[in-house]
């Protein structure tokens, strides 16, 4: 595991970081009282948990589009529905606690006059089925999309707009309340998860060190494949496709296994987001969203995998700070930030800070 | 055959479907000494006809070299042969065995046919000891190449093959900071990681000075015999100083054959080449 940090700078001071957050955080919150300064409250506790889960999709987006060239303006969708798998088990964890006391069936569908649960959401009530879905979902879409754009050697601009039209037509689909996620609102209002009260400090502690788990486990995951002669493949695939199928590799099935694996990564970040903010509704595949993370990983610096985990939290960090003190001016300060990075730091907030090493980049 | 016989056909026990009995790539088979067969092969494109009755072959360990005026269809012969582009008739067979026309691309590198690009395409990110490394032959398939590590035979033959051209001073330098001579040499050492029966080599001396020239000469000429080498080239000095047996090709087909003095002499080659 060491050796995957190895010459590694920036990888090496995430994982320190990680852990120190993991043992500070915990104790600061649950140990120093509160009114104490040194005292972490569970809203900032939560607040880490959520840019840790936007750090672990930060981290999928770097994986395709910095090491393998290809830009998804989608991933949000296959983040969304590893959050809506988590989200579906949680509704089924409210039971008769629900608004109409319902203990079959979630609020909404008593709502729309449902007499039974849809097929679908079978076995959502039990975590670990749903925890197989979290990865199952967003990992098929991601193979059957890749799949079937791969083959036909769809590249470049054309394959990121049809992402974009798939995260938008999830979008309208989770829309329709027929479908069963909740429509417009979508799923909210969870009481717990495996009888842990989801209110609770403790809960959200491991709530929390899981999300740090997650992105230690799965930052170490992409660094094995970026440093095996497989991601030497991918970055050659982004710089020559043609070349690598000539010199005998499948370019589609090369692509296909990474961009699910993303995928996968993503939903696991969806479903550690959703019960740590509590809500999860088809805003989530907006297409803005989608590239609004492109745009932390470009910030942060691409192609490094720490450069999307910082870009994850310094951007959410501001927009944090910002929608808080000045509302207004979010959008034009997340703009004027992309715009500025594109003109003067290609290579983000990174390669400002590393000095020209020949690195694949 | 009508429709109950065919039935019975595909039902026979002793015969298994195509799909099951997967061509066999690995044994070439060249017993009557030929390994490439190219007849009558035929493209066209929006009626443009770049490839027309095209017959020739090579012979095993032979160095050839190919001449032929802009839009002959060099390249466009190399393009059907690594599967790039389909004919629309014709044969194209690597030893007796093995039809290069239902295969893919990776298919038929994989199966031991190495091309070269007129532009020399090597993956500038990556140092030169990462090329030659994925070029390597052996199993390409997704998950034995995350699993690959380096065995100290695979290392000593990326040395060699560093040596055989010329860049074993520089292992760890970025190909994208190579020189456009060292490109090319490089691009032919890929060619040779990946253990081919067959070269195929586009224009390898375009943009070089006459001392990169003359290596790249002794370089081809060595690696005849071991492989079969075919040269596209435009340089009629380059292809008189390597080449004992030339190609002419003119307007899709070959126009002659024979050693560089025969085709020199050759009234019609000297008709296209020269104008009447």
């Amino acid at each position: 595991m060491l050796k995957l940090l190895k010459g590694d700078r920036g990888g090496q001071i995430l994982m320190l970081l990680l852990l120190i957050a993991a043992i500070v955080v915990p104790v600061l919150n649950l140990l120093v009282p509160e009114g104490n300064p040194l005292h972490i409250s569970t809203f900032t506790v939560t607040l880490l948990g959520k840019y840790l889960a936007y750090a672990l999709l930060a981290l999928s987006v770097d994986l395709v589009w910095g090491y393998m060239g290809i830009l998804s303006l989608g991933h949000g969708a296959f983040f969304a529905l590893g959050g809506y798998a988590m989200g579906m088990y949680l509704m089924l964890q409210i039971g008769d606690r629900g608004v109409y006391g319902n203990p079959e069936l979630p609020d909404f569908m008593v709502f729309l006059n449902w007499k039974e649960l849809p097929w679908f959401w079978h076995g959502f009530d039990n975590f670990w089925f749903a925890m197989i879905m979290v990865a199952l979902v967003p990992g098929l879409l991601a193979f059957i999309f890749g799949a079937l754009a791969f083959r036909s050697r769809v590249t470049g601009v054309y394959l990121s707009i049809i992402t974009q039209a798939m995260t938008y037509a999830l979008l309208l689909a989770f829309f329709r309340n027929e479908m069963g996620f909740g429509g417009n609102n979508g799923l909210t209002d969870f009481k717990d998860i495996l009888g842990f009260s989801l209110q609770a400090d403790s809960t959200r502690i491991v709530l929390f060190l899981a999300s740090v788990l997650a992105l230690a486990l799965g930052y170490l995951a992409c660094r094995s494949i970026v440093t095996s002669r497989l991601g030497k493949v991918a970055v050659a695939i982004r710089d020559a496709e043609d070349r690598v199928r000539f010199i005998g590799y499948r370019v589609d099935r090369v692509k296909l296994a990474i961009f699910t694996f993303s995928a996968v990564l993503a939903g696991i970040a969806g479903a550690l987001y959703v019960p740590q903010v509590g809500i999860i509704n088809p805003g989530e595949f907006a297409p803005l969203r989608s590239i609004e993370l492109v745009i932390w990983v470009a910030i942060g610096g691409r192609t490094t995998l720490y450069g999307a985990v910082l870009g994850a939290f310094l951007v959410n960090y501001s927009k944090t700070y910002l929608t808080g003190a000045f509302p207004e001016i979010w959008l034009f300060a997340l703009g004027a930030l992309f715009v500025l990075v594109t003109l003067y730091l290609p290579k983000g907030i990174v390669g400002l800070l590393k000095k020209d090493k020949e690195e694949v980049a | 055959m009508n429709a109950l016989e065919k039935l019975r056909q595909s039902i026979r026990r002793d015969q298994v479907f195509d799909i099951v009995n997967k061509q066999d790539y690995s044994e070439i088979d060249t017993s009557h000494g030929l390994i490439l067969y190219v007849e009558d092969v035929s493209v066209s494109f929006d009626g443009f006809k770049a490839i027309n009755d095209l017959n020739f072959y090579i012979e095993v360990g032979e160095l050839r070299c190919m001449i032929g005026p802009n839009g002959a269809g060099k390249t466009t012969m190399m393009d059907i042969i690594t599967g790039k582009t389909r004919p629309d008739k014709g044969s194209v067979w690597f030893g007796q065995n093995i039809n290069l026309l239902k295969m893919t691309e990776p298919e038929i590198a994989q199966a031991g046919v190495g091309r070269k690009f007129q532009k020399p395409t090597v993956f500038e990110h990556h140092d030169i000891f990462e090329n030659l490394e994925m070029a390597m032959a052996g199993d390409k398939r997704v998950w034995p190449t995350y699993r690959a590590k380096l065995s100290s035979e695979q290392h000593d033959r990326i040395m060699s093959v560093m040596d055989t051209i010329g860049l074993s001073a520089n292992a760890r330098q970025r190909a994208g900071a190579l020189s456009h001579g060292q490109k090319q040499w490089l691009e032919i050492g890929m060619l040779l990681m990946q253990n081919p029966r067959l070269l195929l080599v586009d224009e390898p001396v375009a943009g070089m000075t006459h001392q990169e020239m003359d290596k790249t000469g002794e370089l081809l000429t060595s690696l005849a015999g071991e492989h079969s080498v075919v040269v596209v080239e435009h340089d009629m000095d380059f292809v008189r100083s390597i080449a004992n047996k030339v190609s002419v090709l003119h307007q899709g087909s070959i126009l002659a054959e024979g050693t560089m003095d025969e085709v020199q002499n050759n009234q019609k080659v000297i008709e296209v080449y020269l104008g009447e």
